[in-house]
């Protein structure tokens, strides 16, 4: 129903890639100004969503098929720790950026750039997982009352 | 918002309790954003009036339009509630005035914070240092927690996967 209002199909469009560009800049300008990892990946979900919303979720899912979100899942917790891990290696304490690059700042500017970058994917992949669930659950209720 | 939150109560139809709790959210956002928590408040946003809509949305596809009517609620609850409620007014009056610089949360390691992480982390929003870096076991705990609550959902309604993939992505695709 929703994909025939051309209104709401116009406006969707003009909207979605600036929200995503939103989304970017709030992830990669965290440092900066307001944001970080967590909002980032929301937004992103967000723009995912009003996507699926408007075009319907079988074209969403070409977009993100279950296996790319599930892996974006759990790949952003797996970077986090990976950084700790990579942080201990390099002779620091767990999840001790100073440790990454020779100058400790860089390697602080690293290692949250990098660990940032882990929640957002994480939080995007479970945002977008949970809703494509949700909506995989309606439909197989809908096939068993058709059925 | 007190508006809004008697009409959550009293209202039966859920599609508009859904409505109603996604313009709580936004009101809180920009509650939020008037505090100058401008992550807070975006955050708010997009997951509360956004997202959680979306899904509630869903959960009334997948069970039940209106509310099932209970008479005669006991009085034991109203007391329990208002009993919280005062309880948790008469502690307000012990909170420092918001914004005061000589409040408790302002006198542990705030000040080092404040002072040291220019030289010591590097980013000039020390909202992202202290989270990313002084804190990063509690972020690192939190992400965990996200990825374990898309599991549960994956775990408790993500059954079927591959029969429901198989039925699901041919039809409707003309739609469009």
């Amino acid at each position: 129903m929703l994909s025939r209002t051309s209104i709401l199909r116009v406006v969707s469009k003009l909207l979605i890639p600036p929200i995503g560009l939103y989304a970017l800049y709030v992830q990669f300008h965290g440092d900066f100004g307001p944001g970080g990892g967590f909002q980032a990946g929301v937004i992103f979900a967000t723009v995912f969503i009003l996507y699926a919303l408007i075009f319907g979720v079988t074209n969403a899912r070409l977009v993100a098929p279950s296996w790319l979100t599930r892996a974006m899942l759990a790949s952003g917790v797996l970077l986090y720790a990976g950084v700790g891990v990579a942080s201990m290696l390099m002779g620091g304490d767990f999840l001790d950026y100073s440790q990454l690059a020779t100058d400790p700042i860089a390697g602080q500017h690293l290692g949250i750039t990098l660990i940032e970058f882990g929640v957002g994917i994480t939080v995007a992949g479970a945002m977008i997982t949970i809703f494509l669930i949700f909506d995989g659950r309606i439909r197989v209720d809908d096939d068993d009352e058709d059925g | 918002m007190v508006v809004t939150a008697y009409a959550l109560v009293q209202i039966r139809s859920l599609f508009a309790v859904a409505m109603m709790s996604g313009i709580y959210s936004l009101l809180a956002a920009s509650l939020y954003l008037v505090m100058d928590a401008v992550d807070v408040a975006f955050t708010e946003a997009a997951v509360g009036a956004g997202i959680s809509t979306v899904l509630m949305l869903g959960t009334l596809a997948l069970t039940t339009r209106m509310e099932k009517v209970t008479h005669k609620p006991g009085l034991t609850p109203l007391l329990i509630v208002v009993a919280t409620g005062a309880l948790l007014i008469y502690a307000t009056f012990d909170m420092p005035p918001y914004g005061d610089p000589a409040a408790p949360i302002h006198n542990g390691v705030s000040a080092r914070f404040i002072e040291r992480s220019g030289e010591e982390v590097g980013p000039p929003n020390i909202v992202t240092s202290v989270l990313a870096s002084y804190r990063g076991y509690d972020t690192l705990g939190e992400v965990t927690v996200i990825f374990t609550a898309a599991v549960g959902v994956m775990a408790l309604i993500g059954r079927g996967r591959s029969r429901r993939r198989k039925k699901s992505d041919d039809p409707e695709a003309p739609n469009t």
